[in-house]
């Protein structure tokens, strides 16, 4: 028998933790490795710098007054103007100038509470969906929310109804209007895209075939053509000779189509996740086809697909910026507009820079925040 | 048991005949003639891919059949959704892998066919699951996911979820097949005591010692066929064919 003695505890060699180690095995592991390491380096050393010096060391950040979500906040008396800028440096006061253009496009001053509350119930609605997790109807909670918010915002943002001015939509524009899109595009798309699923899977070959080839036409096409064919041939059913139907709701019966197409492919790969012994499980205890679908199936089904339902909500989201091309003034059809200004003649880098660091922030928040539910609402563990 | 095995005033409560089943070019039973009385225990055994599976599933319609009939409590099976639905209302299954849901809790997978099939209310569905849970042994786990359980206490919820409806038959396929050994015998348990309760049971297993103590009859099969079908003294004792005294002796030898 042997006795051994007690070994003390050490922290491992340096080499082989922290920062050096993560270099090594990261960026320097092998000759490949080191020569991109560098190259990349190379590159960035020739484009961060100038970047830097135009957004912000040769910027012009203070003159007039910025009206932030109906707030003015005033830098200096002197009027913003594009010469006080200059030609060196991005010219921050256009954007200030255009702030009210990127967020509400044509839609009256004296209105500008409506969409405010909109963006504001948008916001809550994200704050609240987490917190009601440990709720017992939680579920009850999250799908009458998703009910009740879009029939408020429209009512708020659209009047009527003898209760607020009607602003017709062809003043809507700006941030607001892209998240109109992205939000009825993706609202009224998600029913289509799950039923479109199941009829994909369906015994019926009539609807089975029905489904398939609408999905495998609306995905061969691309999002333009879609919106063209809205805005032209659409009319063409709907009130032959007249052509006034909303141009707003044409794009939106375009886009929702459209992404319904996508979002059933989404929810099919979720469906077959599922093993065939909780079909069978289903029909054994005698629930019918609409009970076993809505209780068995889809509730897995559908958590299965959440990252990629959110990855196609995203792309949806960066697609709406194509209709500026029938002529709807979304937030970055707002860069156009405002350059044609002869005030503010030029200044299209700062509003594409401006655009796309909105959508970013918007778009990167989003697909964090829905990486954080899932794992937040991911508590039984599923097979 | 004895004195239960010998039901012969009873009716019968399954009455298959001429049943033919082909998977695409595949015949898969042959000609199965079977009835089985109110009460009645009934095992199936037999060889992987032998056709048991598949007779057990067109009692409750979740294989169609291609000719023959199978009535079951006086209803002809045929492609009727309403039909079925009564049928799979009275014949519960258990499966080899359980099938429980995994995203709902032990006891909303137990009252789910009651409030949704049977119209009872949520509070009656959840005191009935709780009693079953109870008769069981698991009523502590009532709150928790089916994969929180162990695979002998998934199994008896699944048992527990298909006595929920108050079925007249039970099926059973496998049960404890997938099942590690020492949890066999803690389902074993509740099935026996569910035979002893009268209620008609048709039972896949290879589960001899379950076949000889509640068994009103066990059947053979091989190949799609009934190849022989005696009570358990018999059948154990004087098999007559080839197959079967072969499949015994692989079976008992293990
Ligand atoms: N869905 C199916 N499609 C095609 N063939 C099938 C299908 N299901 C079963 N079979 C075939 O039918 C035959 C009988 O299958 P069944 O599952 O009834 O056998 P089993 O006796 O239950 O076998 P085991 O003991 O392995 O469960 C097998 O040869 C199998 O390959
Ligand atoms: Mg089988």
């Amino acid at each position: 028998m042997s006795v051994y003695d007690q070994q003390a505890t050490r922290k491992p060699p340096i080499s082989q933790i922290g920062a050096i180690l993560w270099l090594r095995t990261n960026l320097f592991s092998s000759w490949i490795n080191t020569v991109l390491t560098a190259t990349s380096l190379y590159f960035l050393y020739l484009m961060i710098p100038p970047l830097l010096d135009w957004m912000f060391f040769n910027a012009s950040f203070s003159f007039g007054t910025i009206n932030f979500f109906g707030f003015d906040i005033k830098f200096s008396e002197e009027m913003a103007t594009n010469s006080n800028c200059g030609r060196v440096g991005a010219c921050w006061p256009y954007i200030y100038e255009k702030l009210y253009m990127y967020t509400y496009g044509f839609y009256p001053r004296t209105e500008t509470w409506r969409p405010n509350i909109v963006f504001g119930l948008t916001a809550l609605l994200f704050v609240i969906i987490p917190l009601v997790k440990n709720y017992k109807y939680k579920n009850r909670v999250i799908l009458s929310l998703i009910v009740i918010y879009p029939i408020v915002s429209y009512v708020l943002i659209s009047g009527g109804f003898g209760l607020l001015p009607v602003v017709e939509t062809h003043l809507w524009g700006g941030l607001l209007l892209t998240l109109v899109i992205a939000s009825v595009g993706i609202i009224v798309s998600f029913p289509i895209g799950v039923v479109l699923a199941l009829g994909r899977q369906s015994e019926l070959r009539v609807i089975k075939l029905f489904s398939t080839l609408f999905i495998e036409f609306v995905r061969a096409v691309p999002l333009i053509t879609i919106l063209f064919m809205a805005s032209f041939v659409l009319p063409l059913f709907l009130e032959p000779g007249n052509n006034s139907v909303d141009k707003l709701l044409r794009a939106l019966i375009g886009i929702a189509l459209f992404q319904a197409a996508y979002f059933a492919e989404v929810v099919r790969g979720g469906l077959q996740a599922i093993p065939r012994g909780q079909y069978e499980a289903a029909d054994a205890i005698g629930l019918s086809y609409f009970q076993k679908n809505a209780l068995i199936v889809l509730p897995q089904a559908l958590k299965i697909s959440i990252p990629n339902i959110v990855g196609s909500s995203i792309s949806l989201f960066k697609d709406t910026t194509l209709v500026l091309i029938i002529g709807l003034l979304d937030m970055l059809a707002m860069v156009g507009l405002t350059t044609a200004d002869p005030y503010w003649l030029g200044r299209e880098t700062e509003g594409y820079v401006f655009v796309t660091i909105v959508m970013w922030v918007m778009l990167y928040s989003m697909s964090r925040y829905s990486r954080k539910l899932e794992l937040r609402f991911n508590t039984e563990n599923t097979n | 048991m004895s004195t239960d095995k010998s039901k012969t005033n009873k009716t019968n409560i399954i009455e298959i005949s001429k049943l033919n089943k082909w998977y695409g070019d595949f015949h898969a039973l042959k000609n199965i003639d079977l009835e089985v009385k109110e009460g009645e225990i009934i095992v199936v055994c037999g060889p992987s891919g032998s056709g048991k599976s598949t007779l057990i599933r067109c009692v409750n319609f979740l294989e169609k059949f291609q000719e023959g009939t199978v009535v079951v409590s006086g209803t002809e099976l045929t492609d009727d959704a309403q039909k079925i639905r009564k049928i799979r209302s009275e014949v519960a299954m258990v499966f080899q892998h359980f099938n429980l849901f995994p995203h709902l809790t032990i006891v909303d997978n137990l009252t789910l066919a009651p409030i949704w099939v049977h119209n009872e209310t949520k509070q009656e569905a959840r005191e009935k699951a709780l009693k079953l849970l109870d008769r069981v042994g698991i009523r502590d786990q009532a709150e928790k996911y089916p994969n929180q359980l162990s695979g002998g206490q998934q199994q008896r919820v699944a048992i527990a979820r298909s006595l929920c409806t108050s079925p007249k038959i039970m099926l059973f396929d496998e049960p404890t097949s997938a099942l590690d050994p020492e949890m066999i015998s803690e389902v074993l348990d509740v099935m026996v005591e569910l035979a002893k309760e009268g209620i008609t049971m048709i039972c896949v297993t290879h589960e001899m010692g379950f076949a000889k103590k509640v068994a009103n009859r066990i059947i053979f099969m091989d190949e799609g066929q009934i190849v022989e079908e005696n009570d358990p003294d018999k059948f154990f004792n004087n098999a007559e064919s080839n197959r079967l005294k072969m499949f015994l002796s692989q079976i008992l030898t293990h």
